[in-house]
Parts: C-alpha cells; structure tokens; sequence
C-alpha cells in the first residue's frame, strides 16, 4: 500500500537520497520549461507568454490524475497524503504578499535554484532576499505560527465541502485545463507585441 | 513540437552556430513532467513539494551558528532545528537536487550564462535591488501561507487542498494587479 512511508521506515540517509533524487527530476523539469529565467516567469503578467500557468495547470492535473487513479484502484490510501490546514486569511494575505514578490523578484523559491544553477546573477540575489525574510520572520514574528494554528479551518478539500468526489473534480480540472489552453494562446497571440525581441 | 524545432529561424541567428541555447520543451510537456514528479514525491513520501522550509533550515543553522541559546526563543527556529543538525533538512536536500537536475538540465540545452535577467529599462543594480526585496516579501508571504508555489500551489491544489487553491488564486491577483506598475523592471 502507498505511499511507502505508510508501510515501511527509511532512515536518515536514505530519506535524504530520496530527497535529492526527486530535486533532480524537480529542478529539471523547472529548467526545462524555461523557469531559470525571470523574464520567462514574470511574462505570464503580461500575458504574452502564459508557460507559468501552462506548466502548473498540467502539472497539478498529471498530479491529480494519478493519484484519483492509483487510489481508485486501491493502490493508495489518500487519507495517509499529508494536507496542510486551510486558514483563509493567512492563505489570502500571504499570496498576494508572495505573488507581490514573485512579480517584483522575478522568481519563487523553487524556482530560484534554477536561475542559479544557470547562472542568473538576480536568482542568486533573490535568494539572498528570500532567506533574510525567513530569519526575519523566524525573529520577530513566530508567534503568527500559533495563530495560524489557532485560527484554522482544519483540513479541507473540494471534495470534503463539496461531497462531489476527486474524479469528477478531476475531469473539471481537465476540462479548465482544455477551455484554458485555448484561451491561453489566444491571449499570447493578442500580446505578441510586449514580447522581447532578443532571446527566447 | 515538430513545429516548434523547425519554426526556429535558420538564418541570422544560426551564425551564432553551436552556442546557441536550444528552445525550451513546450511547456505542457514540462509539466506533464513536473507532475510526475510530484506524483512520486507523494507515492513515496506522503507529502509533496517544499521549497520555503530549504531557506528556512539554513536560516536556523545561521542563527544556531551565531547564538545556539537563542534558537529556543522562537518557536520558529526551533521547529528546524533539528537536534543541533539543521541542514539535515528533507526539503534543503530537494533544493540541493534542483540545483544538480536544473545545471544538467541547462547544461545540456546550452542555456547557462552569467546574467541579469531585466528589461532593457532599468539598470543591473536597480534589478538586483528589485530581486532582494522581491525574494524578502516572497519569503514573508510563504511563511504567512504556509508554503509557496511548491508547497501550496503546486503540491495543494493536486491533491485539491481548498487553501491551496485560494493562495494560488491570491498570487495571481497581485501578480496582475501590480504589473503594470513595474512593467519598467520587466518590458
């Protein structure tokens, strides 16, 4: 039964092997789509490029698809998939702080590793930025920790409010997915002309 | 993506010979990818993606380097803690495999440089001035929401985590609603 860790121990190391061995797959498929680049990124703002949302969109439904798929034949225990809180304001407040940072940093965390690994000087310094904010918080503002937990909503999922199962939230999300593809290259031919002359 | 080989210009550009970067992969197919991965990270492990939770071991490992006592005055910083070995962090190693996945990746497709990435509107200094302060607000709301891009909106909204769904909704709408006012830094 999935996931493994249900079902069996790793240990320190091993765990951590782990962990390196999915970042590759990770940062190659981030690198792969062009997130290295800022201007690639912060492009979906002005809509003559959307790869952000592309590659995110089909990212969660290939996600969605194989886990409503691999639980439905009995091969995972979704309850055992961890499931961080829902707490309304923190989630509402904190992304449109992130998204104010992604827009005006260029980057996301995850993001930012392949800026640096190819050799983007402002992915560097984003990072920098990023890690002053998260000893920034850890100083001055950990008791947010608590009030978050303290004014969650607990775990909630569409299918939890809605009663209406993963598979059909499934093909919705499929179908969003369609719908948006051709909306997307709608808009990116309407905006063409914001699109940079020089490199890709 | 036939096409998107062969619709690439075949002549100035060409000149510049074997040095030039090859195209991105289409981005559905990257993220066909992408969620594959995931999609393992969740069959093994039984969580997602993290990236925020990297930086904020490596913040405590700072801060337990310059003042050890001082770790148990936040709850934060002891949360990473760790027993005294911070980077002994399961997302800082998932970080550390971006970075090797992401250096194969553009080493391969000819895309590494030393660069600034900016408009041609703004100056080097003003843009990494700009990437600091973005990466400072970024890293404030992660922690605010509980994740990022990874950990919420990617890693949530597959498993269809409400609070998820509303995040990613909410980076888009500041996302849109202040691009235009630093459309300098970027067009």
């Amino acid at each position: 039964m999935l996931p493994l860790t249900s079902s069996m121990e790793f240990s320190l190391a091993a765990e951590l092997a782990i962990a390196v061995v999915l970042g590759i797959g990770f940062g190659f498929a981030l690198e792969r789509a062009g997130f290295g680049s800022a201007r690639k990124l912060t492009a979906v703002f002005y809509l003559y490029d959307m790869a952000v949302v592309k590659v995110m969109f089909s990212g969660v439904v290939t996600t969605m698809i194989g886990l409503f798929a691999l639980s439905a034949i009995g091969l995972l225990d979704l309850t055992q998939l961890y499931i961080e809180q829902t707490n309304l304001v923190a989630q509402i407040v904190g992304g449109l702080l992130f998204g104010t940072g992604f827009l005006i940093g260029g980057y996301c965390p995850g993001t930012s590793m392949a800026a640096i690994a190819t050799g983007r000087k402002d992915g560097l310094v984003f990072a920098l930025g990023m890690l002053s904010g998260v000893y920034a918080y850890a100083e001055f503002t950990p008791q947010l920790d608590d009030w978050y937990k303290a004014a969650a909503l607990g775990e909630l999922t569409l299918p939890s409010l809605t009663g209406i199962g993963m598979g059909w939230w499934t093909l919705v999300f499929m179908a969003i997915l369609l719908g948006g593809a051709w909306g997307m290259a709608r808009l990116e031919h309407r905006f063409s002309s914001l699109r940079p002359q020089t490199g890709q | 993506m036939s096409t998107l080989t062969s619709s690439r210009p075949t002549h100035v550009a060409r000149t510049a010979g074997a040095a030039a970067p090859r195209p991105f992969w289409n981005p559905y197919l990257a993220g066909i990818l992408l969620g594959l991965v995931l999609l393992a990270t969740y069959v093994i492990t039984g969580r997602g993606f993290g990236a925020t939770a990297g930086f904020a071991a490596v913040a405590t490992w700072i801060a337990g380097t310059v003042s050890p006592s001082h770790i148990q005055a936040s709850i934060v910083h002891a949360k990473y803690w760790n027993e005294g070995a911070p980077l002994l962090n399961w997302t800082l190693f998932l970080l550390l495999g971006a970075l090797i996945g992401a250096a194969i990746s553009g080493w391969q497709g000819r895309r590494f440089s030393f660069t600034i990435e900016r408009g041609p509107h703004i100056s080097d200094g003003q843009r990494l001035a700009l990437a600091f302060v973005g990466g400072f607000i970024a890293a404030c709301g992660a922690k605010l929401a509980k994740g990022c891009t990874s950990g919420q909106a990617l890693t949530g909204s597959s498993i269809l985590n409400a609070g998820s769904l509303v995040f990613l909704l909410a980076v888009f709408v500041a996302g849109f609603g202040l691009a235009y006012f630093v459309r300098k830094e970027w067009l």
